[in-house]
This record gives structure tokens, C-alpha cells and sequence, in this order.
């Protein structure tokens, strides 16, 4: 240290300059970040466009028709809905390995109340969440407050739960479904107009919230993307969607005559209404940013004030009531809740989902909607190998595959990302 | 020495009343007596250095002004009023700050983010991002801090020296009135170490008191006003920068005692200070001589 501090300042830009705005350059500071090693859900977006690609070569009739496209995504649904809820344990650096047979009780809660004792659908839902919630209470409880690591407490959850779902049922035994509305969810569509009235309104509110935030910023004199990069934003969600929606809107039946199946899956948007809700959650509210800081860094979180057993508490209960919710399309999607229900691989692959889509397993980075991209690559990878018959034996092995190669993208941007001083 | 600190030395020290003041505190953890009836005078506008070797007792009596552990015995005296700090919120509600070592930053969130963490600014519900950028802005437009491309960067791109300035930003973005700052310069290189002195001057220039842990003495006579040296748990000196040399503070730190210096009264054995300097009744007479 030279004992000289002369005040000139040598440094580089000032805090309000201009960035980047330009659609180019927005461009190149994207590929310069991916280099830098926060590649996000890029390399979910790649696979899934490449698994695409793959099985509409292999199978072009079986695999591309709209038939299997609205399959696979009613089928991806209940393994989403459970990644989402593991987003919030995973973003502080935990795991909840009980969420599967979370779903499972929580489904047969649903079967009990609206079948057994014939209570209305919306009870025998309100009753299935807060089954997830009390459990989700009681394992935060265990783990933010006794301190018991989560991977021993949910571990603990999975084999007990397991056995309450099959003493609430009985060996053998299934508890039927039978509530119209609850059966919709998984197997009804919305009208074809409806299907596009909410395509519509999606768009539109889409661009004018995000347009709305472009203005204010301008307007406060804050750092803002160009309108070109938001009108370039806008226009590609426009078109995907629209492909989608297009394609679920065309007859799917096979014996259009007998009955007519067109429109998209209710499912479709409970989903997106849940994403929308928890990415709500996450970035613009106290309780969001405190989940990112205690997954960041627990010790700092503390010392700011943050109660961060509070905070660990109530993302155990969130991901187990976002797990109930799953259970209730679980049981929708069979007519039934059997001992098996949210067993299997169901929690693997929700795990797998959400890492496959860029949440990291060590706390502190991830997002709502990387489960819905990764558990779509991990859907698309089981619907597109029982088209190519393959077995369940190579099924299970190339799912792994795609799990192990996910976490390795992710530990290598990590340590690309440490290389180059960015999380 | 600098042009500033020449400023800063210029100024009169007597003229305001001191900000915090400590008259004879004392801590034991157990049988281990860490500091012994220590006195220590803060006052605003000023940078004073805590020095001392390991084991002096620094992070002790830190860790008392902040209030994690509070003293045992003892008056804190905070703008002339004798205050009880028994934990971190009473220190902070006075207006006192800590920076540590280690930071506590969240490296997955922003310069932003991290500014306000735990005080997030909130409207109808949701986070005010835009209320909280700009105020990001100005703190650190106000501490002249010019070195970082966009408060929206992720605190992990940042250099130690831009961690180091996020965090005293951190620190008096709230009305603070002492920031302590423990070892600011000790992982950085010289460029950084620099840019972080300056902006430790900045603070004292626009008012705050400061208190400085440095085990590094060019740093202390580059941007201290005063000197506080801890010896084996007491208070062996407090002395004004522009009195002493680099070998006087190095002398006071490894022996305790400084004795003769042609005319200038530096005196600061525990036994024979009387003059008002020094930490100056210590029961113990003996205990710590080499």
C-alpha cells in the first residue's frame, strides 16, 4: 500500500451509464454470460429441442401427431407441479424426498372425503392441501427447528408416509374418484375459443406488464433493456405459444365422429396459473427474496435480521402443499388413489425435473418455470422411448443418463461460473 | 503522508464531544479476563484504528460495541448518554454498524439486493425494486463509487474490493453514525486496499465516526486520525496519528509501552500514565510487562 490516496479516480464507468440495449447487444451480453458459465435453462431448452428433434425422425406418425403432444403434456403435469413445489426446499439448499407420497395421502385424503363421506369437490381439495401442509409443518418443524438434516427427515417421511398411504387404503385396496370437476382437471379440454381467448389474454397481459415495467424505468431514469429486445421477447412467446395452442386445437380423435377431441387440456392452465403465482412469489415479494438470501448465504441472511428458520419452515410447507395439489392430479389422471399413488419414480423424476431445468441442488439458484422445462425433457424422454418400445428397463436407464448429464452441466457451469466470478 | 490525512490532522480534536465512550470496561470469558478496564473515545468526523496483536482483545471489544457480547462491567457512553447495548438491534437502533471480515454478502443476488437485505423497501405488498435501485445509486454515487458497471450485477462478478465497498455501503446506507470496520483491506491487493482507504476517508469526511481494525500500519497512518492500541486486554495508548511514527505504533503493539521521544508526550505505559492519553488507572500494575 503506497501511503499516497490521491482523490484522482481512476476507475472505470459510472454506476448509471448506459448498458447494453441494443437487441445485438443484448444478444452478445447473453452469449458472454452463458460463456461465463450462468447458462440457466439453456441446456434443458437444447436437450428437450433435441429429443424433439430425434423422436419426430424416429416416430414421425406416433410421436408428432397432437394426439401424443397433448398426452405427454397431461402426463408431465402432476411430476411438474411436485418440481415446483421442490424449487422452493431446493433454493435453500435442502431436499424433501417425501413429496411423492405426500402427493399420495394427500390424493387419498380427497378420495375419502369426496367419495367416502361424499363431501363437495372443493372441500375434499381444500381438505387434500392442507393434509400436504400439516405434513410440510411437520417435517420444517424437525428440520428448521429440532435441526435434523432434511435429506434424514424426509428419508424418514417417504418410508412413513408410504405406510400410512397403504393403512389409509388397505393392502390392495383403491379408493375410487368420482367427482366430476376433480376427473376434469386431468381428462376434460377447454373449448377450442376459450383455448384462444386465453392464449390472447396471456400475450397481452404478458407484454403490457412487462412493457409497464420498461416504462417506469425509463421514466425513473434507471437502466432498461431496448423495446426492441421486449418487442423480440413478446413476439417469440407469441409464436410459441400460438404453435401450441394451434396444435391443441386441432381434432385429435381418432374416430372424430364418435367423439370429438380438440382443445387445450384444463390442465394446461392450472399449471401455468401456479407458475405464475409461485414466479410472483419468488421475485417481487419479502418472503422471495429472503428464500434466495438464506440459499445464498444462510450466515448473511441471519445477521441482516432475517428469521431464517422461519423461512426454512415455511418452504417445507409450501413445497408440501404444492405436492397435495399434484396428488389431486395424480388421482385425477387414474379415477383413483391406489398404495402405489406418488410411489415409483414419480419423486425421482420431480427431483430430476427440476435440476434437469437449471435449479442447482446447492442452494440459492433456480426458478419455477425450470420445472416445467426439465419435466418436460424428462417427460418427453419416457413418452418418446414407449413409442419406440423400448423397455422400461431402458426407459429408467436413459432417464438416468439425462439426470446424470444435467447435474454434470450444472457442477461444470458452477465451476465455470467460479472461474469467472459469476453464481 | 497524504494531503488528506494532513486535512484531516488540521482539524481541532477537542471541539465536539465525543460520539461513543467507553470508561473502563471490562470482559472475562470464564477465567480468560479478555479486556481490562479499557477506555476508548470515538468521535465523528474521525477515523480511529483499533490496533493491536492477536489475542489483544480487538474483536472483544468490537463485538461489545456491537452488542453480541455485551461488557461486564463498565460505561458505554454513547452521545454523552450512558447506554445498556445487550444485543446487535440495540447498536444498530443507536446508529452503530458493523462490517466483518468475512462480509456476509449473498453472492446469488445483486449489489441491490444485497443493499437491502432484510430492509427490503416495499410498495402494496410487493418489493420496490425501482425505489431500491435508485437509492442503491445514489449511496454508492455518494460515496463516490464509480467501480462497479451496474448496481444489478451479481455481488459474486465483483472484486474483494467492490465486495468491501458493497458492504460499507451496506453499513451506512442507514443513518448510520459509527461504522466499525474489522480488517477492511486485509484480503486485497494494493490497488483495492487503496480504493477502499479512500472510501474509509470518505466516510470520516462526510461526518460518521469509524472505527478501523487494521493489522496493517501503513494503512492505519494513511487514513487514521487517532490510534487506539490494545496490549494484552488493555488499553496501552490512544494517541493521535500525527504524533507517532510507524515504529512508535509498532513498539506500542508488541511491548505495551512507549518511552521517550524527544519531548513529545507519548507516554502510554499503563503504570506511569497519568497525562490523560493513555488508558491510565490500571489496578494491575505488573501484570502485563514482558
Amino acid at each position: 500500500m503506497s501511503q499516497t490516496l490521491s482523490e484522482a479516480e481512476p476507475e472505470a464507468t459510472d454506476v448509471t451509464a448506459p448498458a447494453p440495449t441494443g437487441l445485438g447487444d443484448a444478444w452478445r451480453d447473453y452469449v458472454s454470460r452463458v460463456r461465463g458459465g450462468d447458462v440457466g435453462p439453456l441446456p434443458a431448452i437444447l436437450g428437450l429441442a433435441a429429443l424433439l428433434v430425434v423422436f419426430s425422425a424416429l416416430r414421425p406418425e406416433t410421436f408428432t401427431n397432437s394426439f401424443n403432444f397433448a398426452n405427454l403434456l397431461i402426463q408431465s403435469a402432476p411430476v411438474i407441479v411436485i418440481a415446483m413445489g421442490l424449487v422452493f426446499v431446493l433454493l435453500i439448499g435442502e431436499i424433501d424426498l417425501s413429496a411423492g407420497f405426500t402427493a399420495g395421502v394427500a390424493g387419498a385424503m380427497l378420495g375419502i372425503v369426496s367419495t367416502r363421506h361424499d363431501y363437495p369437490w372443493w372441500i375434499g381439495i381444500l381438505v387434500c392441501l392442507a393434509t400436504g401442509a400439516v405434513i410440510g409443518l411437520v417435517i420444517g418443524l424437525l428440520v428448521a427447528r429440532v435441526g435434523i438434516p432434511s435429506f434424514v427427515v424426509t428419508l424418514a417421511g417417504f418410508l412413513a408416509l408410504q405406510g400410512l398411504l397403504l393403512k389409509i387404503i388397505g393392502e390392495g385396496g383403491t379408493i375410487r374418484i368420482q367427482s366430476e370437476t376433480v376427473l376434469a382437471i386431468m381428462a376434460k379440454n377447454l373449448p377450442v375459443w376459450l383455448g384462444w381467448t386465453l392464449y390472447v389474454v396471456l400475450i397481452v397481459a404478458y407484454a403490457a406488464v412487462t412493457f409497464r415495467q420498461l416504462a417506469t424505468r425509463r421514466s425513473r431514469g434507471l437502466v432498461t433493456s431496448s423495446p426492441t429486445v421486449w418487442l423480440a421477447k413478446v413476439a417469440c412467446m407469441a409464436v410459441l405459444l400460438g404453435v401450441c395452442t394451434y396444435y391443441l386445437s386441432i381434432e385429435r380423435s381418432r374416430n372424430a365422429a364418435l367423439t370429438s377431441i380438440k382443445g387445450i387440456p384444463i390442465v394446461i392452465p392450472v399449471v401455468l396459473v401456479l407458475l405464475v403465482l409461485f414466479t410472483l412469489l419468488l421475485n417481487r415479494t419479502l418472503f422471495g427474496r429472503h428464500v434466495y438470501a438464506v440459499g445464498g448465504n444462510a450466515e448473511a441472511a441471519r445477521r441482516a435480521g432475517i428469521n431464517v428458520a422461519r423461512i426454512r419452515l415455511l418452504c417445507f410447507i409450501l413445497c408440501s402443499t404444492i405436492a397435495a395439489a399434484a396428488g389431486v392430479l395424480l388421482a385425477s389422471r387414474v379415477n383413483s388413489v391406489t398404495p402405489s399413488t406418488g410411489g415409483g419414480e414419480t419423486l425421482l423424476y420431480a427431483v430430476g425435473a427440476a435440476v434437469i431445468g437449471g435449479t442447482s441442488l446447492f442452494g440459492g439458484k433456480g426458478r419455477p418455470v425450470d420445472a416445467i422445462i426439465g419435466g418436460l425433457v424428462v417427460a418427453v424422454v419416457a413418452n418418446g422411448m414407449g413409442l419406440l418400445n423400448k423397455s422400461a428397463a431402458v426407459v429408467y436407464m436413459v432417464t438416468g443418463g439425462v439426470l446424470l448429464l444435467a447435474a454434470g452441466v450444472d457442477a461444470l457451469s458452477r465451476r465455470r461460473a467460479a472461474a469467472s466470478g459469476r453464481v | 503522508m497524504t494531503s488528506m490525512t494532513t486535512e484531516a490532522d488540521s482539524r481541532p480534536v477537542t471541539d465536539q464531544s465525543p460520539l461513543l465512550e467507553l470508561r473502563s470496561v471490562s470482559k472475562s470469558f470464564g477465567a480468560v479476563q479478555v479486556l481490562q478496564e479499557v477506555d476508548l473515545t470515538v468521535r465523528l468526523g474521525r477515523v480511529t484504528a483499533l490496533v493491536g496483536d492477536n489475542g489483544a482483545g480487538k474483536s472483544t471489544l468490537i463485538k461489545g460495541i456491537a452488542g453480541i457480547y455485551p461488557f461486564d462491567s463498565g460505561d458505554y457512553v454513547f452521545e454523552g448518554e450512558t447506554v445498556h447495548v445487550h444485543n446487535p438491534k440495540q447498536a444498530n437502533a443507536l446508529g452503530v454498524e458493523v462490517v466483518y471480515q468475512d462480509l456476509a454478502l449473498c453472492d446469488n443476488l445483486d449489489i441491490v439486493q444485497n443493499l437491502y437485505l432484510g430492509r427490503e423497501a416495499l410498495s402494496s405488498g410487493f418489493l420496490d425494486e425501482i425505489t431500491m435501485e435508485e437509492r442503491a445509486a445514489e449511496t454508492l454515487a455518494g460515496l463516490s463509487v464509480r467501480t462497479v458497471k451496474s448496481v444489478r450485477q451479481k455481488v459474486a462478478s465483483l472484486s474483494g474490493g467492490q465486495r468491501q465497498t458493497v458492504a460499507i455501503a451496506r453499513a451506512v446506507l442507514w443513518n448510520s453514525k459509527l461504522v466499525i470496520l474489522d480488517e477492511p483491506t486485509a484480503a486485497l491487493g494494493v490497488a483495492q486496499t487503496e480504493q477502499v482507504l479512500r472510501l474509509v476517508r470518505r466516510l470520516a469526511d462526510r461526518g460518521l465516526a469509524v472505527i478501523l481494525i487494521s493489522h496493517n500500519m501503513n494503512d492505519v497512518l494513511a487514513v487514521a486520525d487517532d490510534i487506539a492500541v490494545l496490549y494484552l486486554g488493555r488499553m496501552t495508548a490512544q494517541v493521535q496519528a500525527k504524533d507517532v511514527s510507524l515504529t512508535d505504533v509498532v513498539q506500542l503493539i508488541t511491548g505495551g509501552t512507549l518511552i521517550e521521544k524527544e519531548g513529545r508526550v507519548v507516554v502510554t505505559d499503563p503504570h506511569e500514565a497519568g497525562g490523560g492519553l493513555a488508558a491510565d488507572q490500571t489496578p494491575h500494575e505488573t501484570g502485563d510487562q514482558p
